[in-house]
């Protein structure tokens, strides 16, 4: 299971990118292999606001529903809109072509709250720990 | 939670396990859900039905007693023959829906649902009135089902029973690697197969077994998760979701089983009755034309008003489309008709399709 260290992580399984004030995100290794293989996926609109720890999509394993928490609140700049053709790319590449949105961050200090990537490993094996 | 004898082999094979009917199943291997599904349809899966019950019903009063409890007319049935039927309350409310064998003249043997065993064995106890011995055999078996395309061949290579003789929804008693099994042609997942009942304490062996001769054929292990898939597909139902305690086989699409010919059965004065006055609800199938996943409970629209609800849905592997079985008035019921089913408050188009949804190739 990777845990790319240039990544911030929050406690729902989201990953964020930072560059300057735009943050790209997706959901987590972790997260698409406890989903299983993906087959649906529902994205916001370019122009929607997002709030930190509220969901902001859902994706769809063949046995769950599952929404996709906002890691930071901010404006959508950019969706990636080839996903929802290709849902399995989640399970493929999440940190690379899975990339969900990006968001034009109305407050970086949120960005304190998350994980970095040995705290979210840790995390990780935490959870799988309690299964 | 309960637990299968082959608990064990399913952890080393890398399963996730979830609870289904009280018991601690596979939902998965490690190739996933889809790939499971796939080598299903293309080549062979094994499954793990342990948790499905086996009650037996012996004695002189044996076909009596079933003819009472069965809405089919089992006295049809030649020895080793399957039936698919269902156990009604008096309501036509539906007990189970399960697979009967007739094993003798005297000797009716039963596959009942895993989460329905104490509640069909006690029914089946308490219309027996003295007259048969019934007995509760489920923790007796292994049930191991080998399905798809390429089943006979793997199996063959196991027994000696020429399986080419043994046609869908016979069975036959022999050794399948040297165990001694009832091997049926049964299955739920609509492709060819058979479901093997072995001694408990032997079902490892079993499994084992066929897992190698599968292995150069491209046969996976395959849980719960493709089990539902593949069911779906092949329209088959699911007891606790599209069928219950409150529907009925006249609803539920199952008025072929039913043999109001047969003198005396349990539900069969409701069922006639609803018969001359027609049923309020009926099982469709649908297929999405849009994308969404229809899924339990989801509503069913028309024309802008609730008209039922899903019980089973999924996306279809096969079709690359949401699929779902459900309930709605009759007059809304005709293949080709609109419906929307409501998916997080969105209104998505679909129609009412011919079921199965799928058809072997």
């Amino acid at each position: 299971m990777e845990f790319p260290k240039e990544l911030r992580y929050s406690r729902e399984h989201e990953w964020v990118a930072v560059e300057e004030n735009i943050a790209t995100i997706g959901i987590t290794d972790y997260a698409q292999d406890q989903l299983g293989d993906i087959v649906y996926v529902e994205l916001p609109e370019v122009g929607a606001q997002v709030t930190k720890d509220e969901a902001f999509g859902v994706v769809e394993s063949v046995k769950a529903v599952s929404d996709i928490y906002a890691p930071v609140s901010g404006t959508v700049t950019e969706v990636n809109v080839g996903l929802p053709d290709s849902p399995e790319t989640i399970n493929e590449d999440p940190y690379g072509d899975a990339w969900m949105i990006r968001v034009e961050m109305s407050d970086p200090d949120e960005l304190e709250d998350l994980m970095k990537a040995t705290e979210y490993k840790k995390f990780v094996e935490e959870e799988k720990e309690e299964e | 939670m309960k637990r299968t004898p082959l608990y064990d082999t399913h952890r080393s094979l890398g399963a996730r396990m979830i609870e289904f009917g009280g018991w601690e199943m596979p939902v998965q291997y490690q190739g996933g859900i889809l790939a499971e599904h796939q080598a299903v349809r293309t080549r062979a899966g094994l499954f793990d039905l342990s948790h499905m019950g086996e009650v037996e019903v012996t004695g002189p009063g044996a076909l009596e007693v079933c003819q009472e409890l069965l809405v089919t007319d089992i006295a049809r049935m030649r020895l080793w023959q399957a039936q698919y039927s269902v156990l009604c309350y008096p309501s036509g409310g539906i007990v189970d829906d399960i697979i009967v064998y007739r094993m003798a003249e005297d000797h009716y043997f039963f596959c009942v649902n895993a989460a329905n065993i104490d509640k069909d064995f006690d029914w089946m106890l308490s219309h027996n009135h003295g007259r048969a011995e019934v007995r509760n055999r489920s923790d007796e078996y292994v049930l191991v089902a080998l399905q798809g395309p390429l089943a006979q061949m793997i199996l063959q290579r196991l027994t000696a029973l020429d399986l080419s003789q043994v046609r869908r929804y016979w069975s036959a008693v022999g050794e399948v690697a040297g165990v001694s099994a009832l091997v049926a042609r049964t299955g739920y997942t609509g492709e060819d197969g058979f479901e093997l009942f072995v001694p408990a304490h032997q079902g490892t062996e079993v499994w084992n077994a066929c897992l190698d001769a599968g292995r150069n054929g491209g046969m996976v292990p395959v849980g719960l998760g493709a089990r539902d898939t593949l069911r779906l597909e092949a329209g088959y139902l699911l007891y606790g979701n599209d069928i219950d305690a409150q529907t009925t086989p006249l609803e539920a699409g199952l008025q072929r089983l039913v043999r109001f010919d047969k003198d005396m059965f349990l539900g069969r004065e409701a069922l006639l009755q609803q018969q001359a006055s027609g049923v309020s609800k009926q099982l469709i199938g649908i297929k999405m034309d849009e994308p969404g996943i229809p899924r339990h409970g989801y509503p069913l629209g028309r024309d802008g008003n609730t008209i039922g609800h899903v019980t089973s849905g999924t996306q279809s592997p096969t079709l690359g489309a949401g699929i779902a079985l459900g309930y709605v008035p009759p007059d809304s019921a005709a293949i080709g008709t609109i419906l929307t089913v409501e998916i997080r408050s969105r209104q998505a188009r679909a129609r009412v399709v011919d079921r199965p949804f799928y058809h072997k190739g």
